[in-house]
């Protein structure tokens, strides 16, 4: 008779974490590591994401350098997080709602949201945030983990009208930690809801490093609790992000449900450009690091492997990227400022009577 | 026009809005099968179908959050909180995202959404059910707060708030649910969000309030009655934003009043009217405002209910001072 195996929750839960490995298809060298993961995106496709991280990369530089030249308002740096913000997006359809958190206005950009409108978010003006009809998505979320949860109602709302689309909302590894995050990926397990939900972890929440957001010892795992799928994927690599989060947008369209993804990831910079100093918590041999996983450094060998990038091709694109920073900024800056009575003007659809009251004040005020 | 409680009054008003308009959708904890937990959606789900008549994972602030999700494909959610005491949890979704949503938009975006809640003392909850939280949302830009009095009003208002393409927080006092009868019309009609109403008219004072206390204020107008004071009350309907114009005039008329609310000194709406007053009508006044409220402690456990409430007694004894000032 076979012994009466004791059930022993710290096995169950070793056995839990050691399944969720990384999904890698390309490394550090350029190579494909993973043959059987491999996308097979056309050669026009792999040119088109290579062409917008690169465009990325550039903004991420003029962004940080405006900033500093006190150009650009509120900014969080991007670069590093390429491959999770760009292939993941890259995976989408124009019809599906995008809910980032601050750090991903790139992936509003190229959901559709004209730059200008991104220089006028950072600069503090509503008018960054008055998307044009089309761009299916919500302005960068402030509160830490908030749109986790909206992000299961606008899943749900899809399916409730029967579309064939899906709501794809970001946070950070210190947004695991939100109630918020939990519940959005609950309420979506729930509903059946057609969302996927990455979570960039890049390893520091500000200057909280990972390991105290969790004892969990990964992010992806807490899918588990959700009873929804979560994938673990190479946050560097552009083809793992394209992948898992093309096979989530699948399963959801089939009626699958939800997906967590976590994208182990570096932001190269600081936190924000309001002050944030990174070595105060972060090692050079740490940076360095990271940095041999570049992204871009990869996908280029990638590609040049392939013939299809070289230096004249890329220098074209930054060309072109700064190029369009310039015309969007020369945008931005004809932009009238807002006042006051705006503000008052598009806080409700029927003004109360209060605000009426306080309305003739501030048009005085502001015609001074 | 039919015989309906306040609860059935609001039932009728969901019942007639999710008939109205197919995109109006009903969600909280317990309010499919289970009709909620006082069955204000009682027979809802039947009728209208689980896709829009829906119970909720446990999460006041995923619920919350669900809502102004489903915005962005023209739902226009009708959300219950169980107990407007698990406000706290839901105060991000509420105060930080669905009260913005709109402005942070430029107003390309908006948030028709109506949050109701059970809320108020002197029914024996356990702690955290009763609070009379409405300051809170009060003093939140961005939203309109209403707590109706009464079954006709309740039905009106309710219907407006669901048409409002603002966001209405509707508290609904738990002993106004089944306290009493009236007829109601029975084909939809709208209260006005904003104006308040004039429950009994009178030239020597004016008592205002709101909620339950409406009713404490009715009582103490008829005690005063039979002394020769000829008492106005007045119902605020809306606690955000609240009807100034009705309010002065009244006050021009009886030159005295008396603010009353269930919550405490520091909380509701009180300590706002009587300001405005006296910025807007001090020279129209014989005496100093005074306040009926509660004491400013977190809300008692039941033992201490019925003293802590505000009642008739207190508003008499403070309508006396004001009178004889």
């Amino acid at each position: 008779m076979a012994a009466n195996k004791k059930f022993n929750p710290v096995d169950v839960l070793s056995e839990i974490e050691a399944k969720f490995e990384m999904l890698q298809i390309l490394n550090e060298k350029g190579e494909i590591v993973n043959k059987d993961m491999d996308p097979k995106l056309s050669d026009e496709e792999l040119v088109e994401l290579m062409t917008r991280m690169v465009w990325t990369r550039v903004l991420d530089e003029r962004s940080t350098a405006l900033n500093r030249q006190g150009r650009l308002g509120f900014y969080a740096p991007t670069a590093g997080q390429e491959a999770s913000q760009i292939a993941s997006h890259y995976a989408l359809s124009k019809g599906d709602y995008v809910l980032p958190g601050y750090r991903d206005v790139p992936q509003l950009i190229w959901h559709g949201l004209p730059l200008t409108k991104a220089f006028l978010f950072s600069r503090g003006h509503y008018k960054g945030n008055q998307f044009p009809e089309g761009v299916n998505a919500l302005s960068p979320q402030i509160i830490i983990g908030a749109q986790y949860v909206q992000n299961a109602g606008v899943a749900l709302g899809l399916k409730k009208r029967g579309k064939e689309n899906v709501a794809i909302t970001y946070t950070g590894d210190g947004g695991t930690s939100q109630g918020d995050f939990y519940e959005g990926i609950n309420f979506a397990g729930a509903y059946n809801a057609p969302a996927i939900f990455v979570i960039q972890n890049n390893n520091y929440a500000i200057s909280t490093p990972r390991e105290l957001q969790s004892k969990a010892a990964t992010l992806a795992q807490k899918a588990v609790a959700a009873g929804i799928p979560g994938v673990l994927v190479d946050g560097m690599d552009p083809l793992a992000v394209y992948k898992a989060t093309k096979d989530a947008r699948d399963r959801a369209v089939e009626g699958d449900g939800p997906t967590l993804i976590e994208t182990l990831c570096y932001r190269f910079g600081p936190h924000t450009m309001a002050g944030d100093d990174p070595t105060r918590y972060r090692t050079s041999d740490e940076d360095t690091d990271w940095e041999k996983k570049d992204p871009i450094v990869r996908f280029r060998t990638y590609l040049e492997g392939k013939k299809l990038w070289s230096k004249e091709e890329e220098d074209k694109v930054i060309e072109q990227a700064k190029e369009d920073v310039k015309a969007a900024l020369k945008e931005a800056d004809a932009t009238d400022k807002q006042s006051v009575t705006e503000l008052m003007d598009l806080m409700y659809d029927v003004k109360p009577s209060n605000l009426e009251e306080q309305y003739e004040y501030y048009k005085g005020k502001e015609s001074k | 026009m039919a015989q309906m409680t306040m609860i059935q009054a609001i039932t009728n008003a969901m019942a007639t809005e999710l008939k109205n308009d197919e995109n109006v959708l009903v969600f909280g904890e317990d309010i499919g099968v289970n009709g909620g937990v006082f069955r204000a959606t009682e027979g809802l789900q039947e009728e209208f179908g689980v896709d829009r008549v829906f119970d909720t994972p446990l999460a006041e602030s995923g619920l919350v959050s669900l809502g102004l999700g489903l915005t962005l494909e023209d739902y226009r959610p009708v959300i219950e909180i169980q107990f407007f005491g698990f406000l706290f949890e839901a105060m991000d979704g509420i105060a930080g995202q669905i009260a913005r949503h709109r402005v942070r938009s430029g107003a390309s975006k908006s948030s028709p959404i109506v949050i109701r809640a059970p809320f108020g003392g002197g029914v024996n909850t356990p702690e955290l059910h009763a609070d009379s939280l409405e300051g809170l949302m009060a003093q939140t830009p961005g939203l309109r707060v209403v707590i109706p009095s009464n079954p006709v009003d309740a039905k009106g208002l309710l219907i407006s708030a669901i048409r409002s393409n603002d966001p209405v927080i509707f508290l609904e006092h738990m002993k106004l649910y089944r306290s009493f009868r009236e007829d109601v019309p029975e084909e939809d009609y709208e209260v006005e969000i904003g104006k308040a109403s004039v429950k009994q008219e009178g030239t020597d004072i004016t008592l205002i309030a709101y909620g339950a206390m409406v009713q404490e204020a009715m009582k103490a107008a008829e005690e005063l009655g039979k002394e020769d004071v000829s008492v106005e009350v007045i119902d605020l309907r809306t606690v955000s934003p609240i009807d100034y114009d009705t309010l002065i005039e009244s006050v021009k008329k009886t030159n005295r009043a008396v603010m009353i609310q269930e919550a405490q000194r520091q909380a509701g709406v009180a300590a706002n009217v009587v300001s405005e007053l006296s910025e807007r009508a001090i020279l129209h006044l014989e005496a100093p405002i005074k306040r009926v409220t509660a004491p400013d402690t977190v809300y008692p456990f039941t033992q201490a209910e019925s003293v802590w409430l505000p009642n008739k007694d207190d508003i008499i004894e403070r309508a006396k001072e004001v009178l004889d000032f």
